[in-house]
């Protein structure tokens, strides 16, 4: 108990670097465990002249020992230094820039869904417990984690977008942030977040069952507190903590969703990006995407740790 | 559901000496309290000293009976029932849909001669092309003209083994790693856990992606299934591998292991015969979830054209057709693979929930962290 919040986050900080080497070390093992010269692969498997073949040697290190290549492949990427890719000739990092903010934008506002209407139902469930709006909220959350995305997205498409004509099937050419852009984003946001809902909601009901139970929930009832003070003043803000914990859990959840979703409604984001380069076989380009997928996900596990840390000090392990 | 308040398992209890008049409480249903009809609070579970040794001996000595009141559990739960019907019903489906045959040169073993599906699903123009339902074919026909009502039974075969044999795969690495990680501790259980927290930052979707194209050359696997199945197991054990270590760190404190550990029995047999069968709950509940999380993993990569072969009757291959055909106005295409879909994995789900209500009844509504991995 004695341990202070720095040596807890130094200690933190020491378990994230073994991790952090480990995702770099498999991102770049793979396209090294590709069938085949790491040649081909680089250049997706076309003819290329030796002169270029010599060319890209170098420049992927390749004549090296595999632990040189290692750490000059890992200082180029911490400069964000990616290379060209094969297939379109562009710069990488540029790619990946590009589409970075679409990506965040639906991603944020999914998340944004999933708070606004996974919070109230879970407390409205968790404080219900056993009555119908629980069992309600029960079926509701199973159906929407039952649903595939894809399958919600095409629905949603095909009902508001194809039949009844209220959104655009392809995005607006108009900037991210604009009233079309916006317009357009309700559809995906719905996909991606419905199932993410469904988990805040549960996720919430459960901890806030739990701290029902608590000694403290008695003592600010018997004082004589409106029974509407306790649940949002003292119950939720303890509830909320497990809930903040998952956030990385989360961020996984919304970056597989939006690999599926993206492509649906031709949103320009980085996973129909994925996907294209994976069926174009641009690995240059799966790699810098995996790895930024990877290290963002750590680094986010690593901040929600050190967050939870200084919002309940009883945290120190 | 309730607060039911039930010891921690195989944990011997010694309360309550003085009350015996509602010492029928506990004699049927062993450590479980199974209706909630005990009091709550420190009368629950009143129990003499004798018969403390009695059950605690039973609930070791018989884990057959520790089963037996979990079924009888589950039983009593009418959703979790409910979603067993379906899958069974898919199953029997799944299997009927077609004859099932063994086929060398010479001989041809029929093992399942019905064929509840009209016709052949890869069988094109069987009817008009696009046709939406009718009773010639209830779930229309797709561009090809091929029955999709056939195409979505007989995808049940693909779907519900891809499922089954994932999770399965995944159990055989992700339980002994997490029994040993935890068991042994030290530099084994560092090295295997550093190893799940580097698997734990990439997506399942993203690694079962990234995975693929360098599985798909392996000559065994080949394009498809199998393909499918190794990306996902391989993506699948970490959550197992964490879930047991986290238990067998508690369990391997108790008595009975310090009491085997005296005997002089091998470490081998202690994990086998009394650690792993006493950590597994909490698994077995993760594994019947994952096998919902497994199932939408799979059929997204049907759906991004990176799963079984493109016009294989996969459910979610069936629908990698769909955008193009519900924007000509085509929507049966698109909504019978994708109800079958979310049919199999509610019913999961339900079946998941009663699991772990039968087996960990203190857990309330069971742990959704759970649904995302």
């Amino acid at each position: 108990m004695s341990m202070s919040l720095g040596r807890y986050v130094g200690r933190r900080l020491a378990i994230t670097v073994p991790v952090l080497v480990g995702v770099t070390a498999l991102t770049f093992s793979f396209v090294h465990l590709l069938p085949g010269d790491t040649v081909d692969a680089l250049v997706g498997f076309r003819d290329v002249s030796p002169a270029t073949e010599v060319a890209i040697r170098t420049e992927y290190h390749l004549d090296q020992p595999v632990w040189n290549q290692y750490l000059l492949w890992v200082r180029d990427v911490a400069t964000l230094e990616f290379g060209e890719s094969p297939v379109t000739g562009r710069d990488v990092t540029t790619t990946i820039g590009s589409r970075l903010p679409a990506t965040l934008a639906l991603g944020g506002a999914a998340w944004l869904l999933a708070l606004a209407i996974g919070i109230p139902a879970g407390i409205v469930t968790a404080v219900k417990a056993g009555e119908p709006a629980d069992e309600l909220g029960r079926i509701a959350a199973l159906a929407g984690i039952a649903t595939p995305n894809f399958w919600l997205g095409l629905i949603l498409l095909f009902v508001f977008s194809v039949r009844l004509g209220w959104f655009r099937v392809i995005p607006p050419d108009a900037p991210l942030a604009s009233v079309a852009t916006a317009k357009f984003l309700v559809l995906p946001t719905i996909t991606l977040g419905t199932a993410a809902t469904a988990l805040v909601m549960r996720l919430l009901r459960s901890s806030m069952r739990r701290e029902l139970d608590a000694p403290y929930v008695a003592t600010a009832r018997a004082k004589g507190l409106p029974e509407r003070t306790v649940i949002l003043k003292h119950v939720l803000r303890n509830a909320l903590l497990p809930v903040v914990t998952v956030a990385g859990l989360q961020l996984a959840f919304l970056v597989d969703g939006a690999v599926v979703v993206e492509g649906i409604f031709s949103w320009p984001g980085m996973g129909r990006l994925l996907v294209r380069s994976i069926l174009r076989r641009d690995y240059p380009l799966i790699q810098a995407i995996v790895l930024l997928i990877g290290v963002t996900i750590v680094l986010a596990n690593l901040l929600v740790d050190i967050v939870y840390a200084i919002l309940d000090p009883r945290i120190r392990y | 559901m309730n607060d039911r308040h039930t010891p921690e398992r195989g944990r011997i209890r010694i309360v309550g000496f003085d009350d015996d008049d509602n010492r029928s409480d506990n004699d049927a249903n062993g450590d479980y309290d199974t209706d909630g009809a005990t009091p709550t609070g420190s009368s629950a579970g009143p129990t003499t000293t004798a018969e403390t040794e009695t059950m605690g001996a039973s609930t070791l000595l018989q884990p057959g009976r520790r089963l037996e009141n979990a079924w009888r559990q589950f039983r009593r739960n009418r959703s979790a029932m409910a979603g067993l019907t379906v899958i069974v019903g898919m199953a029997v489906l799944a299997v009927f849909a077609r004859p099932i045959a063994i086929s060398t040169t010479e001989v041809t073993i029929t093992l399942q001669p019905f064929s509840l599906a009209p016709s052949d699903p890869s069988a094109t123009f069987v009817g008009p092309a696009n046709a939406p339902p009718s009773l010639a074919h209830p779930f229309g026909t797709d561009w090809a003209g091929r029955d999709q009502f056939s195409r979505v039974l007989v995808g049940g075969r693909y779907t519900l083994s891809i499922g089954l044999v994932a999770v399965a795969l995944a159990l055989c690495v992700g339980v002994p790693l997490g029994a040993i990680a935890g068991y042994f501790g030290g530099w084994i259980d560092e090295a295997i856990m550093r190893v799940v927290d580097v698997l734990y930052a990439f997506p399942l979707l993203v690694l079962a992606i990234a995975i693929v194209p360098i599985l798909e050359p392996v000559p065994i696997l080949g394009s498809g299934y199998w393909t499918v199945v190794v990306a996902l197991a391989v993506t699948g054990w970490i959550g197992y591998a964490r879930l047991l270590r986290g238990e067998v760190l508690s369990i391997r404190e108790r008595e009975y292991v310090t009491a085997a550990r005296a005997l002089g029995v091998p470490d081998r047999t202690i994990i086998r015969r009394h650690v792993v069968p006493n950590a597994i709950a909490p698994v077995v509940v993760q594994a019947t979830l994952n096998v919902g999380t497994v199932v939408l993993t799979a059929a997204a990569l049907g759906f991004l054209g990176l799963g079984l072969e493109p016009g294989s009757a996969e459910w979610g291959a069936m629908l990698a057709q769909g955008r193009s055909s519900l924007l000509r106005g085509d929507w049966h295409i698109t909504v019978f693979p994708g109800l079958a879909i979310f049919l199999f994995v509610l019913a999961i789900n339900l079946v998941g929930d009663g699991i772990n209500d039968a087996l960990e009844p203190d857990q309330d509504g069971g742990d959704d962290r759970r649904r995302m991995r």
